[in-house]
């Protein structure tokens, strides 16, 4: 039998999730370490499987929107932007003036709720307690934006195929400017606490680098990508909605570690105000656009993305002239970004895990579906 | 599922009765009444639209891989090339070396029981650089096991271990074909089309929980 002492360094498998904190749901994340060092990981997910896409072919194109809300359910807005577009393109319709630049409004404001949630959770994982509670005071805002437009705050389901599901409320533009000018100094605040300080600095630089050529190796889009220094936006590249007639700029990083990708969603936020404030001074009057009551789409495919919070959002609708869609996938972003978790941990020390994890800011519903 | 397949063969007989007899459409009512039968038929429904994706990376694609490339075409803008199941690897290779397609964004696929060549495997690239989409699309039998895309894209690992999980399609060296979203010991393939949720819930609930589903 072979001497051993404890001086001698054995592979250690640690199990981290699914019950954790810092697994932002039911993660299950096996690492396998040489004393803190990470040498390999296994992701378990699944956990949060709901089968939309079964259920999408299983539903008519009416009745399946809601079920998308479930899936990025911090971001419901933009996956139900994305399903809509979708649809009407594969009805080849458009929605009218009034309904686009409402819903620009809503999915930045979305965008906005889903980045303050990721920034008060992550740095809540890193130690840093009290963003947390000033993000969600932000969010409060946004979400009561939603509130009184649509009645729900989370899963909003508010737009239809086709335009949207209501007339703006009275004071709606006066609420969402109202949100923008308190808003901006709110963001410098957080950056006050966050940005210079020492142990935040500590903890994010140069960690979990993920450079662009590998984000392109993995297909990983959003805030990641751009914070590898890759200057690309759907929104920029494909504008949809609109997006072409708004001035805002793309942030990006250079380094490709956490510390960039942070820097990148911060300005990522003051550029959603940017677009915001732009397109509430522009709804045009006019039709919110009318839902087909029957939507039967000519056989064939579409494949339509969006930029959502977390990147490329995209369905790929399959129509056999049917009120049901043939085939529904979605290409979610948070599973596919979070196939460069082993990538980015590899190497590093356990704790930064925690770091990497929060920084890929995964929603496991949508991971799962 | 099943009731509405019944209804719809049942309702053909009426349907051709009514067309037997031509001179009772004069009654008003008749014509609405034989209007939903007609309209349940089993009709196979049109065929995509397509039309002819022209360009210059279609020319390419048919100068290099002529016979195996069946299709060149175009949906509501969007371009597709359809090839054969054993072009699919090398003109993802080409596609990403030779025309900047760096980004595979999806695999995904679609079932068609009653084809020959029962799924449709489709892969959507992305390039940065001309800031364009294209799909490939290939059909493979039920035993076909494709190879896998892994080699040229490394984003393609759980993308098809996500296809394998849904659909049964084993990727031909692929490092870990295992399930990813369903428990390793889930029987079937949920995105084939002869699983319907109510016989996989039906099944679920006398298996797990030991009583009839209510459903």
């Amino acid at each position: 039998m072979p001497e051993t002492t404890f001086l001698d360094s054995t592979e250690l498998v640690l199990n981290m999730g699914p019950q954790h904190p810092s697994t932002h749901g039911v993660l299950r994340v096996i690492l396998k370490l040489d004393g803190e060092k990470v040498i390999g990981t296994e992701c378990v997910i699944g956990y949060l499987h709901r089968g939309v896409e079964k259920i999408g072919e299983n539903r008519t194109y009416q009745q399946f929107a809601p079920y998308v809300d479930r899936m990025d359910y911090v971001a419901a807005v933009s996956n139900g932007l994305g399903y809509c577009l979708a649809v009407e393109k594969l009805l080849n319709i458009e929605a009218p003036p009034r309904a686009q630049v409402t819903r620009v409004i809503l999915t930045e404001l979305n965008r906005i709720a889903s980045h303050l949630l990721w920034l008060g959770t992550h740095a809540l994982d890193i130690g840093a307690i009290t963003p947390v509670f000033y993000c969600f005071r932000e969010r409060e805002e946004v979400l009561k934006i939603f509130e009184n437009y649509c009645g729900a705050r989370l899963t909003t389901h508010a737009f239809r195929v086709g335009g949207l599901q209501y007339e703006l409320y009275d004071g709606f533009e006066q609420q969402v400017k109202a949100f923008c000018d308190m808003f901006l100094p709110k963001v410098d605040e957080y950056e006050e606490l966050l940005t210079n300080n020492r142990i935040w600095v500590a903890r994010l630089k140069g960690v979990g680098i993920l450079t662009g050529d590998e984000c392109k190796e993995f297909g990983v889009t959003g805030p990641v990508l751009r914070a590898a220094g890759v200057k690309w936006d759907l929104r920029k590249a494909q504008p949809y909605s609109g997006y072409e007639q708004y001035d805002f700029d793309v942030p990006t990083g250079e380094n490709g570690d956490t510390y960039d990708r942070y820097i990148v969603r911060m300005q990522e936020m003051r550029q959603s105000v940017r677009i915001i404030r732009q397109a509430v001074d522009r709804i045009p009057a006019g039709p919110i656009g009318k839902t087909p009551k029957v939507i039967k789409p000519a056989t064939g495919e579409v494949y339509v993305s969006i930029e959502a919070p977390k990147g490329e959002l995209g369905y790929f609708v399959v129509s056999d002239n049917s009120t049901q869609p043939y085939r529904m996938r979605v290409r979610p972003p948070s599973f596919v970004n979070l196939q460069a978790l082993d990538r980015m941990v590899r190497g590093g020390l356990v704790a930064d895990v925690v770091a990497i994890i929060g920084t890929l800011d995964i929603v496991l519903g949508e991971v799962d579906r | 599922m099943a009731d509405e397949q019944n209804a719809e063969g049942s309702a053909p007989p009426p349907a051709s009765g009514g067309v037997s007899e031509p001179p009772k459409q004069k009654d008003a009512p008749k014509p609405a009444a034989a209007k939903p039968p007609a309209h349940a038929a089993p009709k196979p429904p049109p065929p995509m639209a397509a039309t002819a994706w022209e360009g210059e990376l279609p020319n390419q694609l048919k100068e290099r891989f002529g016979d195996q490339l069946t299709a060149c075409s175009s949906y509501l803008g969007q371009n597709f090339a359809v090839v054969q199941p054993e072009a699919v690897i090398p003109v993802l290779e080409f596609l990403k070396l030779e025309a900047d397609f760096d980004y595979l964004v999806d695999i995904t696929a679609v079932d068609y029981p009653n084809r020959a060549e029962r799924f449709d495997l489709v892969y959507i690239l992305y390039s940065f650089r001309r800031n364009e989409r294209v799909r490939i699309k290939t059909m493979i039998t039920d035993a076909a096991q494709p190879r896998s895309a892994v080699p040229v894209h490394t984003g393609a690992n759980w993308l098809e271990r996500e296809v394998f999980d849904m659909f049964g399609i084993q990727f031909a060296g692929h490092p870990d074909m295992r399930r990813i979203l369903l428990p390793e010991e889930w029987q079937g393939f949920p995105l084939r089309k002869e699983m319907s949720i109510i016989q996989q819930d039906n099944r679920w609930v006398r298996e797990n929980l030991g009583i009839e589903s209510g459903q």
